[in-house]
C-alpha cells in the first residue's frame, strides 16, 4: 500500500517534470523567433518581400571582449556596374536598444562593395546584414557574436 | 568644438583602375543617449549621424550612423580610381555641425 502511494506520487512528479522541461525547451525558442527586432526591421525594409540568404563575407569576432568596439567588415560579390550594383547595405542588431546600426549607400564608382566600421553591441546577439541591389532584390546574412562586456551603457 | 578633428588616409599616388582603400576616423564621443554621467544624469544623445564622401564634387559614398556606432567612428571603404582629383569628406552631427576634410589624389 505504502509502495503504491509512493509510486503514484513519483509518476505525477515525473509527468510534471516532463511538462516543465518541454515547456522551457519549447517556449524560449518560440518567443525568440517572434521577438527578433532585426527580423522585423528587415521585413519593414523589404516591405514584406523578404531577403534571400546569401553567401556574403561578413566578418565579426565570434567573441567580443568589449561590446563598445566591435569591428565589422563585409564584402559583397558584385560587378558594381551601372546596371548591376549593390545600392544599400544595412547592419541590424538583434539585442541592441534599437535594431538600426548603420546604413551604407554605395555607388558604382566605388568598384567594389566593401566597407568596415566599429559598432557597439549591448549583449550576446545576432547581427544581420541586409543588402539591396539596384533591381530591388534583397540579400541577407547573419553572424552571432558573444559579448563579454556590453556596450550601449544599459 | 576644437577637439573634433577628422583624419583620413587616401593613397597619394595611384594607378588607373586600381581599387584603393580609404580609411577615415573622426574623434567624437558619440553619446548614444543611454549613458549616464557621474551624477547619474543621462547624457543627451549627441552623435555623428551622417558621413559622405565626394570625388570631384560627385557623391560616391554615404553612410547613416546610428547610436550603435562606436565612439570615434571609424569607417573604411573602397574606391576605383579613374582620374586624378580631390576627395571631400563630410561628417554631420546631431547639432547640425559639419566637419570637413579634403584629400588630393594623383594618378601616376
Amino acid at each position: 500500500m505504502k509502495l503504491k502511494k509512493l509510486r503514484k506520487i513519483s509518476r505525477r512528479n515525473a509527468l510534471l517534470l516532463i511538462a516543465g522541461f518541454t515547456g522551457t525547451a519549447i517556449f524560449p525558442s518560440i518567443s525568440f523567433a517572434q521577438s527578433s527586432q532585426a527580423l522585423d526591421r528587415i521585413n519593414e525594409i523589404t516591405k514584406g518581400l523578404g531577403a534571400t540568404e546569401s553567401d556574403i563575407y561578413f566578418d565579426l569576432p565570434e567573441i567580443a571582449e568589449n561590446g563598445n568596439q566591435v569591428k565589422v567588415t563585409f564584402e559583397i560579390d558584385s560587378p558594381m556596374t551601372e546596371s548591376d550594383h549593390i545600392k544599400t547595405v544595412y547592419i541590424l542588431a538583434d539585442g541592441n536598444p534599437s535594431p538600426n546600426v548603420a546604413k551604407f549607400s554605395f555607388t558604382p564608382e566605388m568598384g567594389s562593395c566593401s566597407a568596415a566600421t566599429r559598432i557597439r553591441l549591448s549583449k550576446t546577439q545576432n547581427v544581420y546584414l541586409l543588402a539591396e541591389n539596384n533591381n530591388g532584390q534583397f540579400l541577407m546574412t547573419n553572424a552571432k557574436v558573444k559579448v563579454t562586456i556590453g556596450g550601449c551603457g544599459g | 568644438m576644437s577637439s573634433i578633428k577628422p583624419r583620413v588616409k587616401v593613397p597619394k599616388e595611384v594607378s588607373i583602375d586600381e581599387i584603393i582603400e580609404i580609411k577615415t576616423l573622426i574623434r567624437h564621443p558619440m553619446h548614444s543617449g543611454r549613458m549616464k554621467d557621474n551624477n547619474g544624469q543621462i547624457i543627451p544623445r549627441q552623435i555623428i549621424n551622417s558621413f559622405s564622401a565626394k570625388f570631384n564634387g560627385k557623391e560616391v559614398f554615404q553612410m547613416d550612423l546610428e547610436p550603435s556606432i562606436s565612439t570615434n567612428p571609424f569607417i573604411v571603404f573602397q574606391y576605383k580610381v579613374k582620374e586624378s582629383g580631390k576627395f571631400d569628406f563630410e561628417w554631420i552631427d546631431d547639432n547640425g555641425e559639419k566637419y570637413y576634410i579634403s584629400k588630393e589624389m594623383t594618378v601616376s
